[in-house]
């Protein structure tokens, strides 16, 4: 149904689904330019961020501590699983890596499963950001509108700490050449470590963030994880910036095609991957010889 | 999870190779007497070795994980009341099938129970696998239709009984119908029909409706059938049709679609956690309350999941609520059972799934045997059964139960009486005017043998 209004609004969907998407993949694109580890797990730690913020949000009732929750659960989590099993794996070939961290993501949704049940769960958003909001084109939630804001600070925290501080600089640098870095007498090592602790924990925000959203469920990890990578291969992969482009670029084919027809939103989205990856491979912002 | 890939043994092949080689070399009467059981069939299917011991399996390949799990769990504690009934020789089951004394034909039932995740091809590999390993003598289980149909073309092919779990397109009893499977539940056609006068009633002639729907067969039918009932009977105008994968989480950009469609009345055919999220979201999408929502197609646990408040005034098309217990006693009955045994009200789902095995039991104890082509045509004979929504049959040509459709609203919190009462029960429609013709669907049964 084309109309100008209908196409505002779905422009501004896009925008809103493109915020997030662009979130989620940022963590995973940092991750592999710098470790060279494609991250299966991503989208099953971004599923546990949501039941450990949902943890603390249920017993305390305070969003915030859940928004706290679910980024250092999941910080701490990476932290561990780099230094128990993903570390042993850098110099191994890509195929044992995927098969670590895919056999990590099943583990992950089993426990889940196990432990909280197959129903989901609901979380409710702040009172202060419930309801709805007439921004004069169209009506919008109000907390899809905060989702919005919250990625971007989120985006631009991330952005400073890549750009703008030592320690990004050295991650920066690593994904260019990590030997080289090695070699300069920079503790490579610990760096990859934090680097996986910070990626997990864009993750595990991301998973509360869009709690109430969508609600949890055990699977949620899995379908958001095959978006992730779309938007990672079209905005180039091991870029930050091309993480945020390629997210809001998915966000808008997602929305303007369903505007269309529905049924084809996320044949779009793939005939876009094809068409980048024909024309460009290393991504629309990907750097040459990164992949 | 099980996901055990059971390929057809080689050596059963070869066998059964030899066998036909060697059957050809024998004069007739001494392949009979080699092959014939008590009745002088041949082996079909199953058959006779699914009934040789004390114990016959039927297999259960039913969602507990994903989208439909809710339903799934639900549905399998009516398969396992159904089943510990069946065996106790319990009051309930004999009223539905009266021959029945203990267990079928003497032999104690065991249920064989695999994840399906409402995926056709776990399902089908599941129950093949409990062919080959326990020799089911039935299957069922879906909570999807695709599934159903993939049910129907296994079932057909390996000449093993399916009766559907919860399946509500009008293929599974239509276009892709078989000899070998049997649906006891509503579906599309006859909710359209029964709900489409009520919502003309309620909300007069001439509305805009959207719809969303989940993109395959049950979708596609029940979308179908629905407007096309309120748009030649009430002139109602289909603006937009939200067409959506199964197992979507954000519905969005579909929502935007229907907020900007003009719309007056969105009915939304997404089940399970699909139909709670879209729901949901479409409330803070501002759509509900400002469209009149309509469930064309109940499903089990919504108004709990999406709380009483949004579901008030709403209309649903079901095949059972559990205040009919005030009306019908086997209704009261079996409530009364499975909360006994489970602690919660039982959904259309539970009621289906035991529903289903009780008039599979009468079908094999009317035939006298196990005998699958005898089973059906017991099936086929038409007998007046008792349910929990007063009496019905089976027809004949598509396998289809004949049976009402309840039209439920959604309660006032206010009103409800318990903290499950959330429908109330406002018509029960009987069924032969809801049907097609038989064939009008396109089906066509298949072979017995």
């Amino acid at each position: 149904m084309i109309t100008w209004a209908n196409f505002g609004s779905q422009l501004f969907n896009g925008l809103a689904l493109g915020a997030l998407l662009a979130l989620i993949a940022s963590g995973l694109t940092i991750i592999y330019g710098t470790l060279g580890v494609l991250n299966l797990a991503h989208g099953a730690m971004f599923m546990l961020g949501g039941y450990a913020g949902y943890l603390a949000w249920q017993s305390s009732g305070s969003f915030l501590l859940g928004v706290a929750a679910g980024t250092l659960a999941l910080g701490v989590l990476g932290i561990v699983m780099e230094r128990l099993v993903i570390r042993y794996f850098y110099a191994r070939p890509h195929e044992d890596q995927l098969l670590v961290t895919f056999g990590l993501a099943i583990v992950f949704v089993e426990l889940v499963r196990w432990y909280f049940s197959s129903d989901s769960k609901t979380v409710q958003a702040p009172a202060l950001l419930q309801g709805i909001t007439n921004m004069g084109f169209m009506f919008y939630p109000t907390y899809r509108l905060a989702v919005v804001g919250i990625c971007a600070v989120a985006l631009l925290v991330l952005f400073l700490v890549l750009y703008r501080t030592r320690l990004g600089m050295i991650v920066r640098a690593g994904i260019e050449d990590s030997v080289m870095v090695d070699s300069l007498g920079i503790n490579i090592d610990r760096v990859f470590m934090v680097v996986f602790g910070i990626g997990a924990m864009a993750a595990g925000f991301a998973g509360f963030i869009n709690a109430p959203i969508v609600s949890l469920a055990p699977e949620i990890g899995e379908q958001i994880l095959v978006q992730t990578f779309v938007v990672v291969v079209i905005g180039g992969v091991g870029s930050f910036p091309g993480a945020v482009l390629g997210g809001l670029i998915a966000g808008e084919i997602i929305s303007l095609t369903s505007m269309v027809n529905p049924g084809y939103a996320y044949v779009m989205l793939f005939a876009a991957m094809t068409l980048v990856l024909m024309i460009r491979p290393r991504g629309l912002l990907g750097a040459k010889g990164r992949e | 999870m099980d996901r055990k890939v059971s390929f057809l043994p080689r050596r059963r092949v070869l066998s059964a190779g030899l066998g036909l080689a060697g059957g050809l070399a024998l004069p007739a009467y001494v392949r009979q007497a080699l092959a014939a059981d008590d009745n002088g069939h041949p082996p079909i299917g199953t058959w006779p070795e699914g009934v040789k011991g004390k114990e016959v399996f039927i297999g259960v390949a039913v969602p507990r994980t994903g989208t439909y799990a809710e339903q799934g769990e639900d549905e399998l504690k009516g398969w396992q009341l159904a089943v510990e009934h069946i065996n106790s020789g319990n009051e309930l089951i004999r009223k539905i099938s009266p021959k029945t004394k203990k267990g079928v034909q003497g032999k104690e039932l065991k249920l064989v129970v695999a994840d399906s995740a409402a995926k056709p091809n776990d399902a089908v590999q599941a129950e093949q696998r409990f062919i080959t390993e326990n020799k089911v003598i039935l299957m069922t289980g879906s909570t999807s239709s695709a599934v159903a149909v993939a049910m129907n073309k296994l079932a057909q092919r390996e000449k093993v009984l399916y009766v559907t779990g919860i399946s509500g397109s009008n293929d599974t009893t239509g276009k892709d119908c078989v000899r070998y499977g049997f649906r006891q539940n509503f579906y599309g056609e006859t909710a359209a029909n029964a709900i489409g006068p009520v919502l003309l009633k309620a909300y007069g002639k001439g509305k805009k409706m959207a719809f969303m729907t989940p993109d395959y067969t049950y979708g596609h039918t029940v979308t179908k059938s629905t407007s096309e009932y309120l748009k030649e009977h009430g002139g109602w105008q289909m603006v937009t049709n939200q067409v959506s994968p199964l197992g979507a989480t954000d519905y969005s950009s579909y929502l935007t679609n229907i907020a900007n469609s003009g719309a007056e009345v969105l009915l939304n055919v997404n089940w399970g956690r699909d139909a709670v999220l879209s729901t949901q979201q479409a409330k803070q999408f501002g759509v509900i309350p400002k469209m009149k929502l309509v469930i064309p197609y109940q499903i089990p646990f919504l108004a709990k999941n999406i709380g009483a408040e949004l579901a008030e005034g709403v209309y649903a098309a079901t095949d059972f609520w559990w205040t009919l217990e005030d009306k019908y006693p086997l209704a009261k009955t079996f409530v009364d059972a499975f909360r006994k045994k489970y602690g919660y009200y039982p959904e259309w789902g539970a009621e289906n799934a035991y529903m289903s095995f009780a008039m599979w039991a009468d079908a094999v104890e009317n035939a006298g045997t196990f005998y699958p082509p005898d089973v059906i045509k017991s099936y086929e004979a038409g007998r007046k059964l008792q349910s929990m929504v007063g009496e019905v049959y089976f027809r004949k040509e598509d396998h289809q139960l004949v049976r009402p459709v309840v039209i439920v609203r959604g309660k006032a919190p206010k009103a409800m009486r318990n903290k499950e009462d959330f429908w109330e029960v406002t018509e029960i429609v009987p069924g032969a005017g809801l049907m097609q013709k038989p064939d009008a669907f396109g089906c066509k049964l298949g072979e017995y043998t």
